[in-house]
């Protein structure tokens, strides 16, 4: 174990922001409805995923700029996230089974994306991806850039929406005791539908910005399972910051013993943290 | 030996047979890895499905097995069948270390202890991938010599993981028949209430968990024979805990053979889709099937056919209960009234003291819900607790019955100390309660709920003893016509009984009653006022927390009175009830 020059470590720390904040956008949709809707809704996984090869399609053979599928692509998500959400409604299901359910889906829509876009690593090619510039003498490359600004932006705009508008009022107290807040007149059903849609719509963005930073695979989905659960978890279920900080530092902790050990002893950190979390707060995240 | 017991053999037997009858080889790996996914989705069952603790860690003591066999096998040169004890012995360690720390901290439960285990796997593949148990490039087992069971390897493998899987399945069976599966199962419905009746739920858990994880560690070090090159990136992945996961739910969890079936459906599935033309078209539609089957059957197929029987069995108690017209009341009827009865002469307060609470106090993050209270209870008495709301009545049964930790003081049963003991030794040592609102395990009939009072209780009593002292408390308690339902099936009243009949039938020497009348009509109250008198017959002492007077004037024999968590009156119920004290405490003081 050598100690990297002081360049080399802020440069980690510095990629290990904005990998986190990846972490973050693509557990904020996923936090919301597990706090909010007590589902753990793991097809959020395979939506990214199905975002990112639909974004790389256009990208491709469309010849579309990347960031322009960020317009598109959320409003059809929405609509898929609230007709999931309809379907699911209709039968009383358990925070464990929607896991499985949701399990299920994300197969599903792994087989699709390996029928189209079969089970070879994909790249979107684009202008942004050799774009960087350089402060303090560090690389900041601009595809991660636009990622870290669009977490930065919208966990901040969804805790405003959640804090200072009626309808964020009313999902909170939803959340919180959904047959009271039915007996004060908060319509349950529509909330659920539009909050269902709009994590489906944070998935297509997070996908988008997975395509412009990764490479992509099928077999990809479930290798970020664990590390955006610990993020949520470490954030606190139903919160709108907390999954982007917990993902940050789990990001910066992961660099730094990437930096400092070596890359493949990176896991240990995030998953001890959580672990020690939940055994010392466990429920509070 | 019962049927189900040598039917699992006989089958068992029946499949040994396959490696002789000639078959293309396919059939062997394909029964191979039938046999394999038994032994994993029926091992996960035995902690997470009895106990409801889903865990997503198998796949940790799956690789940690799978891990010991490649590495004494493969590096060490160990003979293969001499490592297998070893992948069963090291899982189950870990398993219980893991427990030992993780079962102690009572908010992980749910998806909390699947995240935990989750993230447990990772931990400890990332441990094994930097140092010399495996170090990256992964362990071959190319030269490891198969043992000779069949005609080839690969039957010899077969063979092997068949007898896995009986010896799971025999295992799985006999730990849900036995006392570790009733009190698992009540853990399952509500542990605070299991561990209130007696069952020792650390220890429990902890045992499910070493089985759970060796049984799972036997399958992966089989399977590393099989595979005969281990890595990290394959083992410890999600799919192995996924998988089990949705073989549990598809076959049902709370049955033993549930997963067995589930993982012959999936693993079929699996198998003939992906050797078919379409491997892609076949895995979205074991995708499809596992949404449907959830949506439609969200308690697996096993539980599909067990909620039909139950539901059969409330028809027939509601049809009994037509013919006998709306007289059924609990205590009123025929049976119950010549019942167990007298078997100790109606005792009288002896002036012998049965519990005894020295200075007991409770606080709750500076609340002194119970402050320093002195209290003898003598045996044979009803004393009646009474107190304004939130004077600390309910506290004083909850740390009695050893459900909160007292904060100060000490209190002794029979001359035993009692202070610091878990709850489930209180049970054991002669103590029961009811709660207020009914805590029936709701996935347990009525005559199970009684069972396991009986079984865990005080009186500790063996199965068929315990079923029978269980009938003959529903009798006494007027519920005996619906021993087959479930508490959903109850109305309040019934339930109320049914909390009664669990306390009974554990024989405690001290009953603690926490407002068994409260919601209940005035007859209803009337007959619940003879049956506690006739469960203080029987020879049991009763601490009785009530609001409705009547009942209390009736019943106790002294009545003490609670205020802000300090005792204030003790005494005979006329006299303590014209102490100014007391009437101050419920109409407040008069200004002059």
């Amino acid at each position: 174990m050598t100690l990297p020059s002081l360049n080399l470590l802020l440069q980690s720390i510095l990629s290990g922001v904005f990998i986190g904040a990846l972490y973050g956008l693509i557990g904020l949709g996923l936090g919301l409805t597990w706090g909010l809707l007590r589902q753990i809704n793991l097809s959020h996984f395979g939506l990214v995923f199905l975002a990112a090869y639909l974004s790389y399609q256009m990208a491709t053979v469309g010849q579309i700029d990347p960031l322009l599928a960020l317009l598109v692509l959320p409003p059809l998500f929405f609509l898929f996230g609230a007709l999931m959400q309809w379907v699911l409604s209709k039968f009383s299901i358990t925070p464990f089974n929607s896991l499985l359910a949701t399990f299920g889906l994300t197969v599903v829509l792994e087989s699709i994306i390996q029928g189209i876009w079969t089970a070879d690593f994909r790249r979107l090619e684009s202008g942004y991806n050799d774009l960087k510039f350089k402060v303090f003498g560090l690389f900041v490359p601009v595809p991660e850039l636009i990622t870290f600004c669009l977490a930065v932006g919208i966990a901040v705009a969804i805790w405003a929406a959640m804090r200072y508008t009626d309808l964020g009022k009313a999902l909170r107290a939803m959340a919180e005791d959904g047959p009271i807040a039915a007996a004060f007149g908060i319509n349950q059903k529509g909330l659920s539908l539009i909050l269902a849609g709009v994590c489906a719509a944070l998935a297509a963005i997070a996908g988008v910005c997975l395509a412009l930073t990764f490479t992509l695979a099928p077999s990809q989905i479930f290798a970020w399972v664990g590390v955006v659960f610990a993020a949520v978890m470490l954030g606190g279920l139903g919160s709108p910051l907390g999954p982007l900080v917990a993902g940050i530092i789990i990001g910066v902790s992961e660099a730094i013993t990437m930096a400092v050990a070596s890359p493949s002893w990176a896991p240990i950190v995030s998953f001890s943290l959580l672990i020690i979390m939940l055994l010392l707060r466990p429920g509070k995240g | 030996m019962n049927k189900t017991f040598s039917g699992i053999l006989a089958a068992g037997a029946l499949l040994a047979v396959v490696p002789w009858l000639g078959l293309p080889a396919f059939y062997e790996s394909f029964l191979y890895l039938i046999a394999h996914w038994v032994i994993l989705a029926m091992s996960w069952n035995i902690l997470s499905g009895y106990s409801g603790y889903f865990s997503f860690g198998h796949g940790v003591f799956y690789g940690v097995g799978m891990y010991a066999t490649a590495g004494l096998a493969g590096k060490l040169d160990w003979p293969f069948l001499a490592t297998l004890p070893m992948a069963v012995l090291i899982p189950a360690v870990l398993g219980v270390l893991l427990g030992a720390v993780v079962f102690r901290v009572k908010a992980v439960r749910g998806e909390l202890f699947a995240l935990l285990t989750l993230a447990v796997t990772f931990v400890v593949a990332t441990i094994i991938i930097n140092t010399r148990i495996d170090g990256g490039p992964g362990v071959y087992l190319m030269s490891v010599a198969v043992p000779k069971f069949g005609p080839s390897a690969s039957s010899s493998l077969y063979l092997m993981a068949l007898t896995g899987a009986v010896l799971t399945a025999l295992i799985a069976y006999k730990v849900q028949q036995s006392k570790l599966g009733v009190g698992l199962s009540a853990i399952h419905d509500d542990e605070d209430v299991a561990e209130v009746m007696g069952v020792p739920t650390y220890g429990y858990k902890l045992l499910a968990l070493a089985l759970s994880s060796g049984l799972a560690g036997l399958a992966g070090g089989i399977h590393a024979l099989f595979v005969q090159y281990v890595t990290v990136g394959e083992t410890f992945n999600i799919t192995v805990p996924l998988t089990v996961v949705l073989m549990s739910c598809l076959g049902g969890s709370r049955h033993w053979a549930g997963p067995a079936v589930g993982a012959v459906l999936i693993t079929s599935m699996l198998y003939f889709f992906t050797a078919g033309n379409n491997p892609v078209l076949g895995k979205a539609l074991v995708g499809v099937v596992l949404i449907v089957v959830i949506l439609f059957m969200p308690n697996g197929v096993m539980g599909y056919f067990m909620k039909r029987r139950a539901q059969a069995a409330a028809r027939r108690s509601r049809e009994i209960e037509q013919s006998l017209g709306s007289v059924v009341h609990a205590g009123l009827t025929p049976e119950a009234a010549k019942a167990p009865a007298a078997q100790v002469p109606a005792a009288e307060p002896s002036g012998q003291t049965l519990l005894e609470a020295r200075g007991l106090s409770k606080a709750f993050k500076g609340v002194q819900a119970l402050s320093e209270v002195d209290l003898q209870v003598y045996k044979g008495e009803i004393l009646g607790l009474l107190g304004p709301n939130g004077s600390g009545k309910s506290t004083f049964i909850n740390v009695v019955s050893g459900h909160y930790a007292a904060t100060g003081g000490t209190y002794a049963f029979e001359g035993r100390e009692l202070v610091g003991k878990a709850a489930h030794e209180v049970a054991q040592s002669g103590i029961a309660r009811t709660y207020q609102i009914p805590r029936p395990f709701m996935n347990m009939t009525v005559l199970e709920n009684v069972i396991l009072s009986a079984m865990f209780g005080g009186a500790a009593m063996s199965r068929p003893r315990a079923t029978e002292e269980a009938k003959r408390c529903l009798e006494f308690t007027g519920l005996a016509h619906k021993a087959d339902s479930l508490p959903d099936d109850l109305n309040l009243h019934q339930r109320k009984f049914l909390e009664l009949a669990r306390a009974l039938a554990a024989r405690p020497r001290l009953v603690l009653l926490d407002e068994v009348l409260s919601g209940m009509t005035p007859s209803e109250i009337d007959e619940a006022i003879v049956l506690i008198r006739r469960i203080r017959d029987q020879g049991a002492t009763i601490v009785f927390v009530e609001h409705v007077m009547r009942a209390v004037m009736a019943l106790c024999d002294r009545v003490a009175v609670l205020n802000h968590g300090k005792l204030i009156a003790v005494g005979p119920a006329k006299q303590v009830m014209s102490d100014p004290q007391v009437v101050s405490a419920y109409l407040g003081k008069p200004h002059a």
